[in-house]
């Protein structure tokens, strides 16, 4: 990094050739930096990997499976890990490779709608409450409080009971547990920007409130809250996975990892591969996104800058 | 770039005119008063100090006039018209301010373009581009620098970039809190003659807060001395400097200051001269 060693008089810096010259390249000169900054951990690359390979994974899905997941063979049942079925076979004949394949679509359509619906409401509840204070802040963390004192996978089961089991049903159960930590985390990110200098000179132009929440403090802290929810998704895929092991997320046939460990549980025993299989793709999709995450916070957190 | 402003005469009275100004924060038995029947008044065109240790209540003058703080009691009047307790536009287009801390002020993911841009945007004014290059030119900044993270420029060039961003809304006063304190010497004298420059030019009118009397005396024309939430002393500078102060307090910054080297701020002030000379 020889750029850092700027010398600070004027005209020095003046021939500095990293300058970029319009707004674009100063925002691709920042993301490039990022990168950099990304792939200096083999963990993150590491994590990365694992994520972009279940994106191609749910993408091609079709192509990559070698059976029909929901294809049954009645003569084929239990077969261990061979040549045909890479995987193993479960209790009905299926190809557990195949359903494996076609389940990552199922985990990415959770982590990315319970992320959509968690980002956005945590981020504006912990905004408003942080920035106005007062009896906004009392109500808005009094719920938030409410939310987060009940376990929440309790909390998920209570409203799956209530809407009835079902994939969509989860999401919205996992998602109504998930935004609490999200808020807190801005409220804290917002308490501790809203008296900055740079707040209060956007004040002093004459800028609403709106525009200072929206451009001034709530980009500040959707980097935490990216870190938080990269985190999350590994907890949203743990979650998930419990429902469905419950019996109370997807329903079969659906290839859902914790649906299908959960039906694999009773030949465990004898066929270990029935609960192996999925349980090492959770294990390791929730690694990635948790080693990801970590990556992540070094490079967005302002403060390691 | 005074053209296009509306241009409020001075007609009724001083510029900044402050009324027995009382502060305190906390209610009941543990309420602090922290200022107490603050009264001075800034001409036209003047540049006022008001200096004051730590804790003497100058900053928070500044803050109230800034509208940080909506409970005082008394009245602050600029132009002859009474300040409301909230801020408004017509406001902030007639008094802006310049920060302390470089490193604090300005927005650390938006380009110096984005921060400049802003306050155009709020008031809906036109012409950005050219409006942006030309204060730009104005705080003595290359062109080339628009694109830049706050991250990629030194403290001096951020407090320019704050002082640009300050006068892109043509106010006629600038609240200055502090201004160079954050900075290094050489980088201090610099930003002083530019906003003595920027004075002259504009024809500004200034209030500044600080606890340095050399800043004082390069840039100011009258100055307060605040203890404790009030002012003890007021004094033209030039006596300031010349004859003893009469009042104690005064005496006893004055003396604190002497100790400070003068000879290392002459030096600095060179060289900062001769830096500025090749920049051009």
């Amino acid at each position: 990094m020889a750029a850092t060693t700027m010398t600070t008089t004027t005209a020095n810096v003046a021939a500095y050739d990293g300058t970029p010259r319009s707004s674009s390249q100063a925002l691709r000169q920042n993301l490039a930096r990022g990168a950099r900054r990304l792939t200096r951990n083999p963990l993150t690359v590491a994590g990365l990997v694992v994520v972009l390979g279940l994106l191609l994974l749910a993408a091609f899905a079709p192509w990559i499976a070698t059976h029909d997941p929901f294809a049954q063979n009645l003569s084929k049942t239990l077969q261990a890990p061979g040549a045909e079925h890479w995987f193993g076979t479960d209790e009905y004949g299926r190809d557990i490779f195949s359903r494996l394949v076609h389940g990552s679509r199922i985990t990415l359509y959770i982590i990315s709608l319970v992320t959509i619906v968690v980002g956005p409401i945590g981020l504006a509840v912990g905004v408003i409450s942080g920035y106005f204070g007062g009896w906004v802040d009392t109500v808005f963390m009094r719920i938030t409080d409410i939310f987060i004192s009940f376990p929440g996978l309790v909390l998920a089961l209570a409203f799956v009971a209530a809407l009835g089991p079902g994939l969509d049903h989860a999401i919205i159960a996992i998602a109504l547990t998930a935004w609490p930590p999200i808020a807190r985390l801005a409220r804290a990110e917002t308490l501790s920007l809203r008296k900055a200098d740079f707040v209060v000179a956007v004040q002093l132009q004459g800028a609403s409130s709106l525009r200072i929440l929206v451009r001034h403090i709530a980009p500040m802290c959707l980097s935490s809250v990216i870190v938080r929810l990269t985190m999350n998704m590994a907890g949203v895929i743990l979650t998930a996975a419990g429902l469905g092991f419950l019996g109370l997320g997807a329903q079969p046939p659906i290839p859902e990892w914790g649906a299908m460990i959960s039906s694999g549980r009773r030949y465990m025993m004898e066929c270990w591969w029935l609960v192996a299989m999925p349980g090492a793709a959770i294990m390791m999709v929730s690694l990635a996104f948790n080693l990801l995450g970590d990556g992540l916070r070094d490079v967005l957190d302002p403060r390691s800058e | 770039m005074a053209k296009t402003m509306t241009m409020n005469t001075p007609a009724n009275g001083p510029t900044i005119q402050v009324d027995k100004l009382n502060l305190s924060f906390g209610i009941g038995a543990s309420a602090n008063q922290v200022l107490y029947d603050v009264d001075f008044s800034v001409e036209e065109g003047e540049a006022f100090g008001l200096v004051g240790e730590s804790g003497s209540g100058k900053t928070t003058v500044l803050r109230c006039l800034a509208g940080q703080y909506d409970h005082w009691q008394g009245s602050l009047s600029i132009h002859g018209q009474k300040l409301g307790r909230k801020l408004d536009r017509a406001r902030c287009r007639k008094v802006q301010m310049v920060f302390q801390d470089p490193y604090g002020s300005l927005h650390p993911r938006h380009t110096v373009e984005t921060a400049l841009a802003e306050p155009l945007a709020i008031h809906g004014i036109g012409d950005r581009d050219a409006r942006i290059d030309a204060i730009l030119s104005k705080v003595g900044l290359p062109l080339s620098f628009r694109f830049r993270y706050p991250h990629q420029l030194s403290g001096g060039q951020r407090q320019r970039v704050a002082i640009a961003r300050a006068l892109i809304l043509e106010p006629r006063i600038l609240l200055l809190d502090e201004p160079t304190s954050a900075l290094d010497v050489s980088v201090q004298a610099e930003i002083l003659n530019l906003l003595a420059d920027l004075r002259v030019r504009d024809g500004l009118t200034y209030l500044l807060v600080t606890h340095d009397l050399g800043v004082v005396a390069h840039l100011c024309d009258r100055v307060a001395v605040m203890q404790q939430g009030r002012i003890v002393d007021m004094q033209e500078c030039a006596a300031l400097s010349g004859s003893m102060p009469t009042h104690p307090y005064t005496r006893m910054l004055v003396e604190a200051s002497r100790h400070y080297s003068r000879e290392m701020a002459q030096i600095a002030a060179t060289d900062a001269a001769a830096a500025s000379r090749v920049a051009a």
